[in-house]
């Protein structure tokens, strides 16, 4: 048992941390005011390799191990969630499906594009009517000659109309459940693929979030994403995958909470005192550093065991994840009480925070659903 | 990073669980109720090398990392607290001060019984009005012709009972507070040496609480431990190594609560199916599993810093302090859940859930209350602004 980093994880998680500091933190509140989206950031982090960290070298990304992976999401989310859920989705639920899944020609191609940052990824599974309940697809994909045609639209679609490529996917054969759900590759230049209009978000306003119309849009065979029925269990998968870096989200944001709270607490003046001078203000942070704590060694657990070959780690992931996200939401806020008034207000980024972190419990798997997978194992183990 | 046990880590978890389910099963559920301190089960523990886990095989232990003693105490906690608690004082409390502060000779006379089980340790510190506030002692010891001269009481001592050798804490120079106090390596047989009968406590019932009265008892100037004046700095660095032996507990406690609570959802049906299809049960489940593994990932944590200090030097007392904190309030919401999800059978002494948690209770008071650890943690935090917390 050994809770060090490597001295190469270290590095990337130092380089990344004063890349944060450096050159998004300036921008962060203005871009997120104005919900303009980072693109300038996106392809410096390109630049470091950031997008398809653990893809190997030959397929465009950096062959990182997944606990690095997950200290950079922590760290660009400490400093700006849309960036680190931009970057997120584009390693966890795009490259890695197809790192996983895809043909030899596919990551040739299609994954060295997004995973050396060319292009950004997206991936479109939920749809108005079918979120938690994925199973419930509506959006179909019909045999026609030696291709597909995809009818359906697609909602809550991070990186939509800013991505090259997405991960769509739709029913092959209906009468077969979740057996009948395969994953396409579709191009943002493919015709019929029509992005909506923006959703207007509580939090990660710089982050883009649309639904997409799959009209009569024509793909090859060549962009099918492993075998017709093979498209829940990828989901599945990459979903477990996915909300390691949702955790190490909120793990971020939970640090921006606390880090502010205990800059705020030194210098704030109450009753002749300092903040964290009043005892129940240290306690509070306490309770804060205890928090992130906990929740930084389910995250890392679950990436270690991520890679481990022949491993099911659904049930770690869960937990990470529901406690990470749910840690980030009380210790958010925690840190908008302790800054009072100035806590609602603009002028101090804890507001941000609040509103960034209530996402995490949602996206990739609700709070519910973690439960529903973390118990199914516990009942299934004894 | 690597959460895996080594193989030796894994082996000795195994060792231990067998001799748990076998031999201290059987006894734990009639002790709780007796009060019976069990000395027979902490000599064949001792006998095992559970009695001095992380002390160097030279001095009588079984010269393994701090990791594996939370492994040990775990789960000897998971089967009964008690005998988690009792290993735990003579294994932190006592052993580790001594290998820590205590001379070559010390360490043969004291150290070597002790680890090996054969004799058995206590810990007196707190006293009628210095529970929290360790600095306040009012035992005094005196020098006397080669000897000390010790006279005061100390309250709430685990193991006091049938303890051997106790690692007493008294005054020394009074004038100048926490840094007169000085510590000693006391025989219990000593005269003047009295102990109350065991107090009757909520939970962990047999582990030999008792109340201390010292009046003018001798002790040998060789029996000091450290030098005059370190007794505090003695007792605080200990009990950060406490601390981990009780987050250990706590997390044996939750686990063992759980696991029967697992087993109850799947047999118990009502409304004509097992409650562990009704959704709450199973979210009560999923949040118990979550809330164990991150106390128990928190605790082997601290063990794992302690064993880097000790190596490379450093300190580990505020990763005890979020262990400890966290566990045992854990093991809190955990055991509450358990007896909850057994109905009126978890009230009753028919299941073990209502010993679970009976016992939780007390890992958020010994060896620092969760507020006292809020207050370490919080210090550490503003460590260098200068602040006055708490």
């Amino acid at each position: 048992m050994n809770f060090d980093l490597t001295e190469d994880q270290k590095r990337i998680r130092d380089v990344v941390a004063e890349f944060a500091a450096t050159e998004i933190a300036p921008g962060v509140a203005e871009r997120e005011r104005k919900e303009e989206f980072p693109r300038a950031v996106i392809d410096s982090l390109a630049g470091l390799g950031i997008l398809g960290m653990m893809v190997p070298e030959e397929y465009g990304g950096s062959a990182a191990d997944a606990l690095s992976y997950i200290l950079v999401i922590e760290e660009l989310a400490r400093v700006c969630a849309s960036v680190a859920v931009i970057v997120s989705v584009t390693n966890s639920v795009f490259c890695f499906p197809v790192w996983k899944y895809g043909s030899d020609e596919q990551k040739k191609t299609i994954l060295s594009e997004v995973a050396s940052g060319k292009s950004l990824g997206a991936y479109a599974l939920t749809e108005p009517q079918s979120g938690s309940d994925a199973a419930n697809q509506k959006t179909r994909a019909i045999r026609d000659g030696n291709g597909y045609v995809l009818n359906g639209s697609k909602a809550w679609i991070t990186n939509a109309g800013e991505a090259g490529w997405y991960l769509v996917m739709a029913m092959t054969d209906p009468a077969a459940g979740t057996r009948g759900i395969t994953g396409f590759l579709v191009s943002a230049a493919d015709e019929g693929l029509r992005i909506g209009p923006p959703e207007d978000k509580m939090g990660l306003r710089s982050s883009k979030t649309a639904s997409i119309y799959l009209e009569d849009l024509r793909l090859s065979e060549s962009r099918r994403l492993g075998a017709e029925g093979d498209g829940f269990r990828i989901a599945m998968t990459t979903l477990d995958h996915s909300r390691i870096g949702i955790a190490a989200q909120g793990v971020g944001i939970a640090r921006a909470c606390y880090d502010a709270s205990t800059e705020y607490a030194k210098t704030r003046e109450t009753f002749g005192r300092k903040l964290a001078e009043h005892e129940i203000i240290a306690f509070q942070i306490a309770d804060m550093k205890v928090q992130i704590d906990a929740a930084r060694l389910l995250t890392y657990r679950a990436a270690l065991l991520s890679e481990k070959p022949g491993v099911r780690f659904s049930k770690e992931a869960s937990m990470a994840k529901v406690f990470a996200t749910e840690a980030a939401n009380t210790i958010a806020a925690r840190a908008v009480q302790i800054f009072g008034g100035y806590g609602y207000s603009r002028e101090y980024p804890v507001e941000r925070f609040y509103r960034d972190a209530r996402v995490t419990t949602i996206y990739e798997g609700t709070s519910e659903i973690q439960r529903i997978v973390i118990s199914k194992n516990v009942l299934a183990e004894a | 990073m690597n959460f895996d046990l080594t193989e030796d880590q894994s082996l000795l978890q195994s060792a231990v669980r067998e001799f748990a389910e076998n031999v201290v099963r059987p006894r734990a559920a009639v002790i709780d109720q007796s009060g019976e301190f069990p000395k027979d089960l902490f000599h064949q523990a001792g006998q095992l090398g559970l009695a001095g886990v992380s002390v160097p095989v030279e001095h009588g232990g079984s010269g393994m990392d701090v990791v594996a003693y939370s492994i040990v105490i775990e789960e000897i906690s998971r089967v009964c607290a008690n005998l988690g608690v009792i290993l735990s004082v003579n294994n932190s409390l006592v052993c580790d001060p001594i290998e820590k502060f205590g001379n070559a000779d010390q360490k043969t006379r004291f150290l070597e019984p002790l680890a090996k089980g054969e004799k058995l340790g206590c810990f007196a510190l707190t006293e009628p009005n210095a529970g929290s506030d360790a600095a306040n002692q009012q035992t005094r010891a005196v020098s006397e012709g080669g000897h000390w001269k010790i006279s005061g009481q100390k309250v709430f001592i685990t193991c006091g009972s049938d303890a051997d050798v106790c690692v007493l804490f008294a005054m020394t120079s009074p004038e100048k507070k926490s840094r007169g106090i000085s510590a000693f390596l006391v025989d219990a047989a000593s005269p003047g040496f009295d102990r109350s009968r065991h107090q009757v406590k909520l939970g962990v019932n047999a582990s030999g609480t008792v109340e201390i009265f010292l009046t003018d008892v001798l002790v040998p100037a060789e029996n000091m431990l450290g030098n005059e004046g370190d007794g505090f700095k003695i007792a605080m660095s200990t009990l950060d190594g406490g601390r981990i032996g009780i987050a250990a507990q706590a997390v044996g406690i939750a686990t063992e609560a759980m696991e029967a609570a697992v087993r109850y959802a799947k047999a118990r049906r009502a409304f004509g199916k097992a409650i562990a299809e009704f959704q709450v049960i199973r979210f009560y489940l999923a949040d118990m599993a979550t809330d164990v593994d991150a106390a128990r990932l928190l605790t082997r944590r601290a063990a794992a810093v302690k064993d880097m200090t000790k190596k490379n030097g450093g300190r580990y007392g505020l990763e005890a302090a979020e262990a400890k904190l966290f566990a045992a309030e854990m093991a809190q919401r955990v055991t509450t859940k358990a007896l909850q999800i057994h109905g009126g059978y978890g009230y009753t002494k028919e299941y073990p859930v209502e010993r679970n948690f009976r016992d939780a209770r007390i890992t958020e008071i010994y060896e620092g209350t969760s507020e006292i650890h809020r207050l370490i943690i919080a210090r550490e935090i503003f460590r260098d602004a200068g602040l006055a917390i708490g």
